[in-house]
């Protein structure tokens, strides 16, 4: 029963971190780079949702719907200022870009919201949801665990209906296989690459409103953490796969606490990575990732 | 005379002289106002970092720029190259002198990061890409973790250990505590100087010029370029993969004990994953493969963000949109072009020949 | 040409260095007739403070909270004098031990003449031992690593130390059989927690205190705290000691909540805040008791009008590191109002004035009655037990 208790908890962390690695791999997938500032924008969201839930009172999925926009378009106005300048530059300079891109929305956010952090009223319970009992009260399963892991599973769901069946999914699906052949062809790859922006940051409003309402501390480094296990979660599961980003995810949540609960809890960061390790030494492109064959 | 000869030399060969000589001169010009009186203590404060992320940076270029693979965890290897030197000159600087302790503290620091260069190179090697990255990451984050839960300390009975607690090390009372977990190494007594950050920048200078225009360095760049072409024309992709990383790791180890010799303190979480990435930043910033460029990256972007103290609170901001604009003005193809046509305008109105490409 | 210049400019730079030279002989003979007089007039020079701390970074909401007692206190200051007895310059530190010493040596070149900081451990450590190679007198606020007192004879503290604290608290805990089992979550990855903690385990052991459970977290894995909550919980712990600060705390007793889990909750004055973050169910915190020397409830005159003018000046309660800050600009200023230093004295006789000084007075502020400072710079206060209670804090227990 003890086990089954912090095997659930583990499932909880684990589930808010492959709704992050979702966006990670999203934008990881098509336009080929490490959006670094990811953790940020859920950070801006969390903020967005505390404000308009909590001190507006709004409604808790309006709110929700607010952020994503909002969300939205920041995540477009930074792809087109930021790093669309440098689609033709190394990869590498993207990464610094936002890096530096991470950094100013920390900024930002403190001198907009102080650095006190602030308590997230969960927004899952605001909405009516209970807690789910099982063995008589002995077992209980948050309300916020069931929402985050139905999100992940509804959100895995359309990523991939959308990305395989629609018009612009076949044209990020191209834009991700050849970038250039895929210009030729007629496909508009601005577009396309604004548009898996939006998406991702629309996903990261969302991941925020999770995160923050099974952790409920917000402050403005709040999405840095969660931010790098998630890209960790995504690299364990195959970067770039979609259910990979989902495993991923889920397992370094269950790693983490039951390290935590049954190893040590100084080592359970030392034990997470270790265990990456491993994995992408036995299998170098994670755990569902696709076999790359080099040509000459 | 002298200026003929320089302008028949090998083009490399005069740019790392030239390399050589912007250190040098740098180091002059401030022993000189040093010694006039005419440097605020800020800046001097300054000095010993710059030369360590100096270092940093040449020695993660070598991995990032010539070898092409990406390292995050560039920090680590400063990491256990700091401790292993601070403890060695916790140790050893009580019962002997300066002049040999001190070079075997930095010894001992090189040899442990090295050490630790191939344990982390021989799995990491094998994967690429973002694969290696988030692995080197990974490294440097256990790294940390570790020594952040590591208690240390020796008494008559000898050397206590323990990755709990102070009080789980089973210290006698009259025992001394060299490593306290989260409170790392304290009262260290400080040993760095100017001079000797500016020695080392020199030596990592020679030693990684010569080895990046040795034949080993130029099967590490045929690697970047094209790993199965080099491979297929008989490169040994481990071995040289193996060397480039390890002497990078080795350097970093170095800077580790410069950098922890200037402070009282020593603590493993200023080495996470935004120390790597605030080296990589310098690689980046200066150019990949372009050592001069890591050296001015890396001094810039050190005193930078205390440039920006009269700023407040807008200090980091700042240093944040200076980032990505310089990246963006650096890096885009597009203001790479278009600086390049105002700058070509404005030499040949002097009549001076179109300005060359960047050369390492 | 070129020779013809630098002759110029070497002239020039002369003639300014000897400029120096006689200003700063002048400023010396001035101050030694006011010292003569020993007289304070209305235009007194100035006493350059200088405050470090994190305003930027994860730990910006500790330095925030000293900069703005610091600023308070300045200002009370000169505006009750009629002049400007304290200017005050902060410096960010974003709680790193590197940026503290650029910080340090930044404030050098503004002329600072007592160091008021810094606020976190590591950057305390680095700045402390700065301070006794420039003989810069350095309070230190919030630092309260043993380690940084004992660095020098010239650093102190306004805080208690962290084996104090842990020390403290277990004896009241056994004194007052507040819990048979103990469980404790701590902060593996940071100075102050460990430094409670550890002190804590020790004295608990002397006590025959029942430890049961001791999970600890790191900075990188806080953000989920149920499984440390949930092991307290399975080992039967019924006072749960939480050295940590109020932010993590919070989310303990958010996660405790939910696991319908109720035990004593005990903390150390890091817990001071709690009732302040915004959003935060306040009620959950209904009995959690906090050792601290610090209440914004308080009904003393001298915490009273701290509170108000914090209020009304940030616009939020002021915490411990506040209050602690805001002490140590009065406790310079008592040595200004008895004489012992001036503003016209180097930064250098101001540190050894002040160092005889602190070893000697007596201060009372809003952290506490008849404070005194041992040989090595750690502070001797009445430790206070709290317990809140409908949002209140209650004064429960003195030791």
């Amino acid at each position: 029963m003890q086990f089954l208790s912090y095997l659930i908890s583990g499932i909880s962390l684990g589930s808010v971190y492959a709704l992050i690695a979702l966006g990670y791999t999203m934008v990881y997938g098509i336009a080929k780079m490490l959006n670094f500032a990811h953790g940020d924008i859920i950070m801006i969201g969390s903020y967005v949702i505390f404000f308009a839930f909590g001190s507006f009172g709004w409604n808790p999925v309006v709110s929700v719907l607010f952020a994503m926009a909002v969300c939205t378009v920041l995540g477009v106005t930074i792809e087109r200022v930021a790093y669309r300048p440098l689609r033709e530059a190394p990869s590498l300079a993207v990464l610094i870009t936002a890096i530096g891109v991470s950094y100013l929305l920390q900024q930002v956010a403190q001198l907009l919201w102080k650095s006190d952090p602030k308590s997230f009223t969960s927004i899952v319970t605001a909405a009516g949801l209970k807690p789910l009992a099982l063995f008589e009260g002995q077992l209980v399963i948050s309300a916020e665990t069931i929402v985050t892991i139905i999100a992940c599973v509804i959100i895995m769901a359309a990523l991939t209906l959308f990305v395989n069946k629609t018009v612009p999914g076949h044209a990020m699906l191209a834009v991700s296989e050849d970038r250039g052949a895929a210009q030729l062809m007629g496909v508009n790859v601005n577009a396309t690459i604004a548009l898996t922006f939006a998406i991702g940051s629309a996903l990261a409003a969302i991941a925020g409103a999770l995160l923050c309402s099974s952790y409920p501390s917000l402050s403005p480094t709040t999405g840095a953490m969660p931010g790098i296990k998630a890209f960790v979660a995504a690299v364990f599961g195959g970067i770039g796969s979609i259910p990979g980003a989902f495993l991923g995810g889920i397992l370094l949540g269950v790693i983490e606490n039951l390290s935590k609960a049954y190893i040590s809890t100084q080592l359970s960061d030392a034990i997470v990575f270790l265990v990456l390790v491993v994995v992408l030494i036995v299998k170098p492109t994670g755990l569902l990732g696709k076999k790359v064959n080099v040509k000459v | 005379m002298a200026l003929t000869r320089l302008k028949h030399m090998k083009k490399t060969t005069r740019s790392n002289l030239i390399t050589f000589g912007i250190v040098i001169v740098f180091y002059l010009v401030v022993e000189a106002l040093m010694a006039g009186g005419l440097t605020s203590s800020s800046f001097e404060g300054q000095l010993v970092p710059i030369c360590a992320y100096v270092v940093l940076a040449i020695s993660l270029n070598l991995t990032v720029g010539f070898l092409g693979e990406l390292s995050l965890g560039h920090a680590g290897f400063m990491s256990v190259g700091a401790f292993a030197g601070v403890l060695l000159w916790t140790v050893l600087g009580k019962t002997l002198p300066a002049y040999v302790a001190l070079p075997l503290a930095f010894l001992a620091g090189g040899l442990v990061a090295g050490i630790f260069g191939v344990i982390v190179g021989v799995p990491v090697l094998r994967l690429s890409g973002d694969y290696l990255a988030i692995v080197t990451l990974a490294f440097g984050e256990i790294i940390k973790n570790i020594i952040n839960a590591c208690y240390l300390g020796y008494d008559e009975n000898g050397l206590h250990f323990s990755l709990t607690d102070a009080a789980s090390m089973g210290l006698a009372p009259d025992g001394t505590t060299l490593i306290n977990g989260a409170m790392g190494i304290t009262r260290i007594t400080k040993a760095s100087t100017f001079t000797m950050g500016i020695a080392l920048v020199l030596i990592t200078l020679v030693v990684i010029l010569n080895l990046i225009h040795s034949r080993t360095g130029r099967a590490v760049m045929a690697i970047r370029d094209n790993e199965i072409a080099a491979q297929s024309v008989g490169v040994d992709l481990t071995r040289y993969k193996l060397t480039a990383f390890v002497i990078s790791a080795v350097f970093a180890g170095f800077a580790g004990v410069l950098y922890a010799l200037n402070y009282s303190s020593l603590v493993a979480r200023r080495f996470d994953y935004n120390t790597s990435i605030q080296i990589l930043v310098f690689v980046v910033l200066g150019g990949m493969g372009n050592i001069r460029g890591s050296i001015i990256a890396a001094a810039l972007l050190t005193v930078l963000p205390e440039m920006l103290r009269g700023m407040d609170d807008y200090r980091m901001l700042i240093y944040a949109i200076v980032l990505i604009v310089m990246m963006i003005f650096n890096q885009s193809p597009q203001i790479v072009a278009w600086r390049k046509r105002v700058a070509a305008r404005f030499t040949r109105k002097k009549g001076a020949p179109a300005p060359q490409k960047e050369v390492a | 040409m070129k020779k013809l210049m630098s002759a110029v400019l070497a002239g020039a730079m002369m003639l300014s260095l000897a400029a120096c030279g006689s200003t700063a002989d002048t400023t010396q003979s001035t101050s030694g007739s006011e010292a003569a007089t020993g007289e304070t007039t209305a235009s007194a020079t100035p006493i350059k403070l200088g405050g470090i701390g994190p305003v930027t970074g994860g730990n910006a909401q500790y330095g925030t909270a000293v900069q703005n007692g610091e600023q308070l206190a300045v200002d009370e200051i000169n505006a009750a004098a009629g002049y400007t007895v304290f200017e005050l310059q902060f410096e960010d530190d974003e709680s790193d031990p590197e940026t503290a010493v650029n910080a340090y040596n930044a404030l050098k070149d503004w002329g600072m003449q007592v160091l008021l900081g810094a606020v976190t451990s590591d950057p305390s450590l680095n700045v402390a031992s700065e301070c006794v190679n420039d003989n810069m007198f350095m309070l230190t606020p919030s630092a309260s690593a043993e380690d940084v007192a004992l660095t020098g004879p010239n650093v102190f503290q306004m805080c208690f130390t962290d084996p104090n604290q842990g020390k403290t608290s277990a004896q009241y805990i056994a004194d007052n059989n507040l819990g048979t089992n103990i469980g404790i979550i701590y902060d593996s990855s940071d100075p102050y927690s460990t430094g409670i903690y550890t002190a804590f385990v020790a004295t608990a052991g002397e006590l025959g205190l029942n430890i049961v459970a001791q999970p600890s977290f790191t900075a990188d894995n806080k953000s989920d705290l149920s499984t440390q909550v949930a092991q307290c919980q399975d080992a039967g712990a019924d006072l749960v000691f939480l050295p940590i600060y109020y932010n993590e705390a919070s989310q303990i007793l958010i996660a405790a909540n939910s696991r319908g889990y109720t035990p004593t909750f005990f903390g150390c004055d890091g817990m001071d805040g709690i009732l302040g973050v915004e959003g935060f169910d306040t009620s959950l915190a209904n009995g959690l008791m906090m050792l601290c020397p610090f209440s914004a409830f308080g009904d003393d005159e001298t915490t009273t009008t701290f509170v108000s003018a914090y209020e009304a000046a940030f616009d939020s309660t002021p915490n411990q590191f506040a209050a602690d800050a805001y002490d140590c600009v009065y406790a310079i200023y008592q040595c200004v109002q008895d004489g012992t230093i001036n503003g016209d004295m180097s930064a250098s006789d101001m540190c050894d004035a002040l160092v005889e000084a602190f070893g000697t007075m007596s201060f009372s502020g809003t952290t506490g009655e008849n404070q005194t400072w041992d040989e090595n710079g750690m502070i001797s206060k009445e430790p206070k037990v709290y317990q809140i209670q409908d949002d209140a804090y209650v004064l429960v227990g003195e030791e």
